[in-house]
């Protein structure tokens, strides 16, 4: 199966296989006008399996989101057809506003209007606790 | 502004220098009595409690100062609706510092951010409640002599004791100090407190079930309550609290200058034969609640420095 490359925008390569929706979701791609191609389960040398995402506009991407989701995506820039940019992602060392706190003892669950903020405590594990009741994620 | 909301917001040598402060009000009761004249503490007490609201208030006026506030969250307005945030904001207008209690986890976090004056985290659900440790530390420091070099059983409800998560906090930057949990298999410690903290900074503990075959090993008995309030399910409540009894016989298996502790209220795990103990201290420790709380007050609103320099 084949997608059309992009001229000018962001493709999201190397996906852990079964997260492009995720990402999809939470990068809030539904919002945007241009075209999006979600391509799930492409054949990879290095995974086995993958998944990409094509944005066919070069728009201003919430890294800290990916990285939380998979610091191993590759961020390619297009412009002109070509590959101008390789943005790195890293495990964000705060997560603001990107998930929500489940703990129904915590004040994130009642407080209207307030941002849920997630602290990396724990790098190697990928742990990340509430900074209002240390709850992990 | 400095606020208190989470035991490991105080770094050892501030910790020493309250615990030196308080140490200094106890001896020198009158010397402080007027510290804080013209100031303002308002108790925020969303959830009920009596030692910690009291020992904050009479703190307060031993200081000199002044007390306003409320003490459920049926006569605050927050019935009406009203966020913390809103809530704290307000009162940040009419008092020079705030110690609150609520019964949400990380509401006094929030309080801090919204706050113009500084926040006293006086206990947030089963999360943390640093003045509760202070009054912990003081109390060994007095008992003890020292905060090193010890084995520190905690016995009880140690899943949602939150004065149990922030005293192993504070102890675990202590040298020399092992820890023994004594709990049922359901109100286990949280794995956060296990990994974060003491795994983390290598200190040598035990999981047990038998408060019996614990005993003669600590210096410092922490008993706790099995918190009703804490339970989503009566029955499991109901199932675990009487699990642990500390009586005279339990009490012959222990070390001669163990020292028994206890935050209050006691329900029935500390039976009332052994308050004639010397060992126990719960009720030294309840007053030292008063002592170590006015010394923070000073510190965080900077009248120790001032005090000092006169």
């Amino acid at each position: 199966m084949n997608i059309d490359s992009i001229q000018n925008g962001i493709v999201l390569d190397h996906i852990t296989a079964g997260k492009a929706l995720q990402i999809y979701n939470d990068l809030h791609l539904d919002k945007l006008d241009c075209s999006v191609a979600i391509i799930k389960n492409v054949k990879s040398e290095k995974m086995g399996r993958k998944d990409i995402l094509k944005i066919d506009q070069d728009i201003d991407i919430n890294l800290d989101v990916l990285g939380y989701i998979d610091p191993d995506i590759s961020v390619n820039v297009i412009k002109d057809g070509k590959l101008i940019e390789k943005r790195k992602i890293e495990l964000p060392e705060k997560l603001i506003g990107i998930k929500k706190c489940t703990n129904p003892r915590c004040i994130t669950t009642t407080e209207q209007g307030i941002t849920h903020i997630f602290k990396l405590t724990d790098r190697e594990k990928r742990i990340y606790r509430c900074i209002y009741c240390d709850a992990d994620k | 502004m400095r606020h208190l909301i989470d035991p490991m917001d105080l770094s050892v040598q501030e910790i020493d220098h309250i615990l030196n402060l308080a140490q200094d009000i106890i001896n020198n009761k009158e010397k402080y009595s007027e510290v804080c004249k013209g100031k303002k503490l308002a108790t925020l007490f969303f959830e009920p409690s009596t030692r910690t609201r009291l020992s904050f208030e009479a703190a307060m006026m031993e200081l000199g100062g002044n007390v306003l506030g409320f003490s459920s969250a049926s006569s605050s307005s927050s019935t009406k609706g009203e966020s913390v945030g809103d809530t704290v904001k307000i009162v940040s207008c009419y008092a020079d510092i705030i110690a609150m209690r609520h019964f949400k986890e990380g509401a006094p976090m929030l309080a801090s951010m919204k706050s113009d004056v500084p926040i006293i985290n006086a206990g947030d659900g089963g999360h943390n409640h640093p003045t509760q440790t202070l009054t912990d530390l003081l109390t060994i420091k007095r008992e003890k002599g020292r905060l090193t070099d010890m084995t520190i059983g905690l016995c009880g409800d140690l899943m949602f004791g939150r004065t149990v998560h922030s005293l192993i906090k504070a102890m675990s930057r202590y040298e020399g100090i092992k820890f023994v949990l004594i709990s049922p298999d359901e109100l286990k410690l949280p794995e956060y407190i296990r990994t974060d903290v003491i795994e983390k900074n290598n200190i040598p503990y035990e999981e047990i079930s038998s408060l019996e075959d614990a005993i003669g090993s600590l210096d410092i008995l922490y008993m706790t309550r099995v918190q009703k309030e804490r339970f989503f399910n009566e029955a499991d409540y109901i199932r675990l609290k009487d699990t642990y009894i500390l009586d005279k016989s339990k009490l012959g298996l222990a070390k001669p200058d163990l020292s028994i502790l206890h935050p209050l209220p006691r329900v029935n795990e500390i039976s009332v034969e052994v308050d004639d103990d010397p060992r126990a201290c719960y009720f030294r420790q309840a007053l030292n609640g008063k002592y170590v709380r006015m010394a923070l007050i000073m510190d965080l609103l900077g009248l120790d420095k001032d005090f000092n320099a006169q």
